[in-house]
């Protein structure tokens, strides 16, 4: 019984099936896990480790390395304000302090109602529009204390829903090309080719 | 006066509302370019780049024919593209990738045809949503056109390319680290030698890790002739590139500027480029090419925007980002902040990267917010010292990758050009511009 929506178990298995070696989806197989509860739980994170081939600790070690996992819940929307040099200098503290008044959370932590957590984010590459602001990584381009404010009220009420959708990066990545052979065909290749390794490893141990 | 006269080669569509579509890059000569190659021979496409002499654009610098010419022919081999720019104030590849992806996947399909590669990834930054979207709308719109597959326009070569979506780590720009990530695994960098995926790489098979903003050279270099483009640029940095413009200037942005013909004068006081300081201040001091690299002062305005030419001044033209401060701007606030990103960014397997990123921010810290003494600044330069011996440029390294080497550039910078700011900030017990 796989824990991961059946929508979202059809990505991760077309997922797999694109990268020569299972193990090589774990990042975006992640994103998936992620877009499914928010943040990443111990059961997505089993499931992912069974897609991958490895064991829970191992994705969950690999998880921890990177910056946009979570591995604890987090608000509906994820503000990143960057403080980086470009954004330092565009007075990027210091909106990233009035975030935290108007949203009523410190730095790192998610508002009572759940509804926002706040991240100080490294440089996001989009230096002329300084200081860079997300939400849950799109760009929302507001660089003055009012327009974070007018932004939050919007994000409030769901009027911005559609153009910030939810958590993951690849809710919108949709591949539908590619593949020169049936997917079915490729995973059920890897699938033999892994089992003929791990009876060769399992020999040679022996 | 800034010279403008070069034609853009990987930002012609940039006047287009609707650039990223497929439907505006047929109408503008796409693909065009990979119809040429699939008529040449793969050797002769490699021979084009090579008299490009195009330099890579991801930050070494490295000569993408030289990258090239030292893949093993092997059974399995593998074309890697880093779309994993994350290096402050850099955000050319970003602006690519949004607005341009269709020449990216034209570039890469070129350049893995010259290969002679099947498999090419392109490892693009988690953060870019956007990016990520259109890119791989590309990729589907180039699978649909014929362009990209089984049997790419009747030629019997055949591509699949992979958009592989980074999740926040600086250190998987660097290309060891990117293969890792790519392999499933925690990005660090792996032990050199090795020096060049190029024998050892993706799945242990050959790999050659290419810029974006390198592949997105391919199609005008394969239309015009590498000579066309090696005629562009001066000495060793031919060609076109793309600067990002940030900090206190009037109109920051990425401007495609031909190699050698401008300096940071132009670009940053060209009415037509950065258009001068915000509020007509003063220049304080520049970061000529992303924070690793060592800052640049006034009286260096004039030095032109080319690879050696930024070298011979002890610094780098790097990922080509140019950030600005100006007289109001706190150097030691600066320099703290990057310094609080190498920290932050240290994946942690080197002492003195690890340790060392984290001494100096706590010691950069105290000098900033109050607490910092007169002796710190020799207690910061001997910490900088012990990760990049003798603060040379090129830094000396003691670790397995350059996180750790550049992690002494904007404080030995900062401290060498602007002492007095420190002991301002020392006596005023914290920042004396609060």
């Amino acid at each position: 019984m796989s824990y991961l929506r059946p929508d979202i178990r059809q990505r991760a298995d077309e997922l797999v099936s694109l990268y020569p070696q299972k193990r090589s989806a774990m990042l975006p197989l992640l994103h998936l896990a992620q877009e499914q509860d928010g943040y990443l739980t111990d059961e997505g994170m089993a499931e992912v480790a069974e897609l991958t081939g490895t064991s829970p600790a191992e994705v969950r070690g690999t998880a921890s390395f990177y910056d946009m996992f979570h591995l604890e819940p987090v608000g509906k929307y994820v503000v990143g304000v960057c403080t980086n040099i470009a954004c330092l200098l565009a007075g990027g503290e210091e909106l990233l302090d009035h975030a935290s008044k108007t949203l009523g959370c410190a730095v790192g932590a998610t508002s009572a109602d759940g509804l926002f957590t706040l991240e100080e984010t490294e440089c996001l590459a989009d230096c002329d529009i300084a200081p860079v602001v997300q939400v849950n990584h799109r760009y929302v381009r507001t660089t003055t204390p009012d327009a974070l404010d007018a932004l939050v009220a919007d994000l409030r009420n769901g009027r911005r829903d559609d153009e910030i959708p939810p958590h993951g990066t690849l809710i919108r990545v949709r591949r539908n090309g590619g593949l020169r052979a049936p997917r079915a065909q490729v995973a059920a290749e890897r699938e033999a080719a892994q089992t003929a390794r791990e009876a060769r490893a399992a020999k040679e141990t022996k | 006066m800034a010279v403008l006269t070069a034609p853009k080669i990987v930002s012609s569509r940039s006047e287009y509302a609707d650039s990223h579509s497929m439907s505006r890059y047929l109408a503008t000569d796409g693909f065009t370019a990979l119809r040429k190659a699939l008529s040449m021979h793969p050797e002769a496409v490699a021979a084009e780049v090579d008299a490009a002499s195009l330099l890579g654009r991801g930050g070494a610098g490295f000569p993408a024919g030289r990258k090239w010419s030292m893949l093993r022919k092997a059974p399995v081999s593998y074309l890697v593209v880093n779309g994993d720019e994350s290096e402050p104030a850099t955000f050319k590849d970003h602006y690519l990738v949004e607005r341009e992806p269709h020449q990216l996947v034209e570039g890469v399909t070129i350049a893995a045809y010259a290969l002679q590669v099947s498999q090419a990834f392109i490892y693009l930054r988690g953060e870019f949503a956007l990016g990520l979207e259109r890119l791989q709308q590309a990729v589907n719109d180039a699978y649909e056109h014929g362009a990209l597959g089984s049997n790419i326009f009747d030629s019997g070569f055949s591509l699949d390319i992979v958009v592989h979506p980074g999740a926040g780590a600086y250190i998987c720009g660097e290309e060891t680290a990117l293969i890792e990530a790519l392999e499933g695994k925690r990005g660090f960098p792996r032990i050199k030698p090795p020096y060049f995926p190029a024998a050892i790489g993706l799945y242990g098979q050959p790999t050659v890790v290419n810029n974006v903003e390198t592949m997105a050279n391919m199609p005008w270099i394969v239309n015009n002739g590498g000579a066309a483009f090696a005629a562009l640029g001066q000495g060793r940095s031919a060609g076109t590139r793309l600067f990002a413009l940030s900090g206190r200037v009037k109109n920051p942005g990425v401007y495609e500027l031909e190699m050698v013909k401008n300096t940071f004068r132009d670009i940053i006081f060209d009415p037509a480029l950065g258009g001068g300081i915000v509020g007509d201040k003063k220049i304080k001091a520049f970061i000529p090419g992303g924070v690793s690299a060592p800052w640049f002062t006034p009286e260096q305005l004039d030095i032109p925007l080319g690879q050696d030419e930024v070298a011979e001044q002890a610094s780098m033209l790097g990922s080509g980002s140019i950030v600005v401060l100006d007289e109001d701007s706190c150097v030691v606030r600066a320099a703290w902040r990057i310094t609080k990103f190498f920290s932050r960014e240290s994946c942690g397997q080197c002492t003195p990267c690890r340790e060392g990123s984290g001494w100096l921010e706590r010691i950069m810290y105290r000098m900033e917010h109050g607490g910092g003494r007169r002796e710190d600044l020799d207690l910061l330069l001997d910490l900088c010292d012990n990760i990049a011996p003798g603060l040379s440029w090129p830094p000396q390294q003691t670790t397995i990758c350059v996180l750790g080497p550049s992690i002494p550039s904007s404080i030995h910078s900062a401290i060498t050009n602007f002492r007095d700011d420190f002991i301002a900030h020392v006596d005023h017990n914290g920042c004396p511009h609060d």
